[in-house]
């Protein structure tokens, strides 16, 4: 099972973006082999428009099972949902703390966008 | 004639002057309303009852039964309005222009298109005046197909006075395309003129043919003028910083009907810019 994280780095103690679509990137965490991958989202930062769909379609490429992060607008979340991708949002700060929680079950699954769009 | 009324500035005046000017022109004229996300002119005119025309985009719809997830169709679209995810496609029509790209490339022909509303064009007549104005429908986000929509009521041959959207992005640029003049109105003050710079850059950029119109001359600064007359961009207008006008804008009243000391200078301006002038058509 592989879970992404958005992340500022390619670290485990990076700290946790708590942007999704226009996260730095995201470090994609394999559970079983205990390794992970580091994703550049780089060219969402300054997208127009679509950033949270084309972050949902990196992670879904990615072969990510879930994703943890600090928010999920509701195009990003859509997208997700359609990839079948199980989404926890967090306050935790860095990217270690988030993989903790989540080993220990501390994090909820959510079921919906939990901020607006936004327009250009 | 065609004149847009733009501004780099929001607020700076552009309401005003389009719908004074329109006022002031001795013969039919044509007054659109391109500002579609708050179109404001009918507040000034006493216009008679509105038709209302629905207006839409074409979004694409897949059939599931055709797709085979090849993912062309969102490699193709810039505005991530159609992505496939785990060989599935998924449609975002908010995020669709309606270029009807993903219909050309789609290998398996398994993408058609259906309307999605994004507005309504709304015509009307106040005296001499014909009122054509473009209003989004609340939540959409695209306005130049509505503004394209809107003009394509300019009667060739009609004089007509366009109101611009404020700004010097996608809409403002729709909007001016097409005039053979463009006014822009500024204010004397650093941000006036910032904006102004901003304006006047887009519109060379367009090839088009500019004015300036100063609004509240007497606040700010001189710094607006010498950049015009630095960069030879000659001042068509100045309206006096004045209590008065504001006072009549604010009621929904009109500068040229209120404060009559005005009008031969709304009048001025037309003939400058070639209002009322020429053959009339039949």
């Amino acid at each position: 099972m592989k879970i992404a994280f958005s992340a500022t780095s390619d670290s485990l103690d990076a700290a946790l973006d708590p942007r999704f679509g226009r996260a730095k990137g995201f470090l994609v965490v394999d559970l079983d082999q205990d390794r992970s991958e580091f994703i550049d989202n780089h060219q969402n930062l300054n997208a127009a428009q679509g950033a949270g769909i084309q972050a949902a379609e990196t992670v879904s490429r990615s072969g990510a099972g879930a994703l943890v992060t600090g928010h999920c607008g509701p195009k990003a979340f859509r997208a997700l949902a359609a990839s079948g991708i199980r989404i926890y949002h967090t306050d935790a700060t860095t990217v270690a703390e988030a993989l903790a929680r989540y080993r220990e079950g501390k994090l909820v699954e959510v079921g919906a966008a939990d901020v607006e769009g936004h327009w250009v | 004639m065609i004149v847009a009324i733009a501004s780099g500035k929001g607020g700076t005046g552009k309401t005003t002057v389009a719908v004074n000017l329109a006022l002031v022109v001795r013969r039919p004229v044509r007054l659109l309303d391109c500002d579609v996300e708050e179109p404001n002119v009918h507040l000034f005119l006493d216009a008679g009852p509105a038709v209302n025309e629905p207006v839409g985009i074409l979004v694409p719809v897949v059939d599931p039964t055709l797709c085979d997830g090849c993912g062309e169709c969102s490699r193709f679209c810039r505005y991530h309005a159609i992505v496939v995810l785990k060989e599935r496609p998924l449609v975002f029509p908010e995020m669709c222009h309606g270029c009807g790209g993903c219909l050309q490339v789609c290998p398996q022909k398994a993408i058609h298109e259906v309307v999605r509303r994004i507005g309504v064009v709304r015509t009307s007549q106040a005296g001499r005046i014909s009122l054509v104005q473009g209003s989004l429908d609340v939540g959409v986000a695209l306005a130049p197909p509505l503004i394209r929509e809107v003009q394509q009521r300019i009667q060739p041959g009609t004089d007509t006075v366009i109101d611009a959207p404020p700004g010097t992005s996608c809409p403002m640029i729709v909007t001016v395309r097409r005039a053979d003049v463009i006014v822009l109105v500024t204010e004397p003050t650093p941000f006036g003129l910032h904006d102004l710079t901003l304006a006047v850059e887009t519109v060379r950029e367009l090839g088009r043919s500019f004015v300036v119109v100063v609004n509240r001359e007497g606040v700010g600064d001189d710094r607006v003028h010498r950049y015009c007359r630095q960069e030879g961009i000659p001042i068509v207008l100045e309206i006096p910083d004045d209590r008065r006008i504001a006072e009549t804008y604010s009621r929904g009243e009109r500068v040229v009907d209120r404060l009559p000391e005005y009008r031969s200078l709304f009048r001025q301006l037309a003939e400058r810019l070639g209002l009322g002038i020429g053959p009339e058509k039949e």
